[in-house]
């Protein structure tokens, strides 16, 4: 199919335009990727030269490896990280089924009521969340983290599900009705495969800022057995020294599970499971 | 057990969604076999009534009594229906045999009976090459086929179908009309049947309920409603082109809010027809014409007249009207000869 030239010159004038948005939010993961395997002179005098022969080192690596125990850091924080995800994602899309499917009375109420939750910053609560915590003997668990981080997770997934609800056929759920099909079934069968871009959506936008936050940790959960990669990695960041081997070699650590979680979602993101379902 | 007298009845039924009545004292009996088809302009309240029927809307008051068993407050799954929606609304995670069979499934049917229904409803559809496709891999006819093979494995007392051709084209309407037509003579099932469209509702209806801003308006036979249109909505709204009203006054009958003359019952008049006027538009439909007449004092008035006219627009034409298929109306509109 041949395109008339006005528009290849506005495609490749987007392309450009994406190119050049790609390379600069790349540019600090790949200066951090390329560092971590340099040794501390090399990062100093060629920041951003990739490693080569002479300064290639896995210093920073070892550091990690022998100092703390950054595998039980690495699963503090994908335990968290998962749960939290689940509970946001499992809740998320159960309110939103029920705000979105349901008449009753606060209906818009409580839409609105959790709508409040996206704009109001949770860690405005953290007093009265180290309270909470303190009293119900939580401190220093990592279930005191999976609820904090429920909590903050559930406004935007409710907020956005709900919207993708809406747009499903009501024809498709009182056709699974007259089918007898309960109204559990009708959400997990019918409309939660229908919602699933949306749901992998919620999922990258939730997920990150928890795997990444350093303020939960350092006040709920800052004991060695619980630290997070995030909490873990400040052992390296002193006030006079920085071992920066050891801090790039853990941040180009954290990244990897959240690219994988990152390429696992992104495939549903495209996906669309929709076509076909009425008309 | 005898069969009970209807499959279906509704009493004084009320529907209100907030302040707005959608529906306004209802009151239906459907007798056991009859293809029952409701009619009216969008929003009058047909699918409404149709999804209380099936149980997905409660009703604000009122009795529905499906096969002698009041059914108020029964599921829909055991009210032993099964609906057809204009958006087919299939499956899309499941085959055209997924589709077929989960509701039996659901009532815990055993499985050769299953599959045996499903062989059945897909032979009777012409869908047994396309078992296992998706939903999104079928074309619109077939999705419809479907959808409507969905209803047939369960075998329901009552078939309800809210606007099953409006997504098809005009040939393949006209075919799935046909192929309802047959099904209900095959099955001899109840059916009820939504649209608008009159000529769907005149072609296939054993029995025809026009409503109207939520009430209904007429029940009857499609030639009964054609015949005796009881106010000028339900004279205006069966038949086509529709039906001609013109004030009494104006054709010296001083009694008479409104007379009715159906365009078909216009004749050419060679000499002193009562209505005369200017040709405006003449539409050659082949087997007939619709004329329209522009009558000073009147308005335009519309004549099916058979076979070809010659008449040219702007030329004077006149009318007879057969005084025995008129239609008198008072002012309420309501019928009075
Ligand atoms: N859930 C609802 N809340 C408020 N009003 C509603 C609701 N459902 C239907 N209505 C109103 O009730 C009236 C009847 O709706 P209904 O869908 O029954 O119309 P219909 O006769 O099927 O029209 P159409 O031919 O366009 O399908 C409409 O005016 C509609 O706006
Ligand atoms: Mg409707």
């Amino acid at each position: 199919m041949s395109r008339p030239p006005s528009s290849l010159i506005r495609g490749i004038g987007a392309h450009i335009a994406l190119a050049g948005y790609t390379a600069i939010a790349l540019f600090p993961v790949a200066v951090i990727v390329i560092n971590a395997f340099k040794s501390r002179a090399a990062i100093f005098s060629e920041p951003l030269m990739p490693p080569t022969a002479k300064s290639f080192s896995l210093i920073g690596f070892e550091t990690i490896s022998s100092r703390g125990d950054f595998l039980s850091y690495f699963v503090n924080s994908a335990t968290v990280t998962g749960v939290s995800l689940a509970l946001i994602l499992l809740f998320g899309a159960m309110a939103a089924f029920a705000l979105s499917e349901y008449r009753f009375r606060g209906n818009a109420l409580i839409a609105l009521y959790v709508a409040l939750g996206i704009m109001i910053p949770i860690r405005l609560g953290t007093v009265a969340i180290l309270q909470m915590m303190v009293n119900g003997g939580l401190v220093n668990n990592l279930l005191a983290l999976i609820l904090v981080y429920t909590a903050q997770g559930l406004p935007l997934s409710v907020f956005i599900l709900t919207e993708f609800m809406r747009q499903i056929s009501a024809d498709l759920k009182d056709a699974g009705r007259i089918d007898g099909l309960s109204e559990y079934k009708i959400f997990f069968t019918l409309v939660l495969p229908l919602v699933r871009p949306a749901i992998a959506t919620v999922a990258v936008f939730t997920m990150i800022p928890i795997w990444n936050d350093l303020w939960f940790p350092l006040i709920l959960a800052p004991a060695e057995q619980t630290k997070t990669i995030t909490l873990g990695a400040q052992v390296f960041i002193g006030q006079f020294v920085t071992d920066w081997n050891a801090v790039l070699a853990a941040l180009t650590l954290a990244i990897v599970p959240v690219l994988i979680l990152y390429l696992l979602f992104s495939r549903q993101l495209v996906r669309g499971l929709t076509a076909g379902a009425v008309k | 057990m005898t069969a009970p007298e209807f499959a279906l009845k509704i009493e004084g039924l009320n529907k209100t969604f907030g302040d707005f009545h959608a529906l306004d004292n209802i009151n239906l009996e459907i007798k056991p076999g009859e293809f029952v088809v409701f009619v009216g302009p969008s929003g009058c309240g047909k699918s409404t009534l149709l999804r209380i029927i099936a149980g997905l809307e409660h009703a604000s008051n009122g009795d529905i009594t499906i096969a002698g068993r009041r059914a108020n407050d029964v599921e829909p799954s055991k009210r032993d229906i099964a609906m057809v929606f204009q958006s087919y609304a299939l499956y899309p995670h499941l085959d055209v045999r997924g589709n077929l069979s989960l509701g039996l499934k659901q009532a815990k049917k055993p499985r050769p009976f299953i599959e045996a229904q499903v062989l059945k409803a897909a032979k009777m559809l012409a869908l047994e090459e396309l078992l296992h496709r998706r939903p999104s891999e079928l074309s619109g006819g077939q999705r419809q086929r479907v959808a409507i093979g969905r209803a047939l494995v369960r075998e329901p007392q009552l078939f309800l179908l809210d606007e099953p051709l409006s997504n098809l084209d005009a040939a393949l309407r006209a075919n799935t009309r046909l192929e309802i037509a047959r099904l209900h003579r095959q099955t001899g099932k109840t059916m009820i049947y939504v649209t608008h469209d009159q000529i769907e509702a005149m072609t296939l209806a054993d029995k025809i309920v026009v409503m109207n801003k939520g009430r209904i308006e007429q029940i009857g036979s499609p030639m009964e409603l054609y015949r005796r249109p009881l106010n000028t909505f339900v004279a205006s709204f069966i038949g086509s082109p529709q039906m001609n009203l013109v004030p009494g006054s104006k054709i010296g009958l001083k009694d008479v809010s409104l007379v009715g003359i159906r365009p078909e019952h216009l004749t050419i008049s060679a000499d002193d027809g009562p209505i005369q006027g200017a040709v405006s538009h003449v539409e050659h439909l082949g087997a007939d014409a619709n004329v329209y007449v522009d009558v000073a004092d009147i308005g335009l008035i519309v004549a099916r007249v058979a076979g070809d006219v010659e008449a040219r627009p702007g030329e004077t034409i006149r009318f007879d009207m057969r005084p025995d298929l008129v239609h008198y109306f008072d002012e309420q509109a309501r019928r009075i000869n």
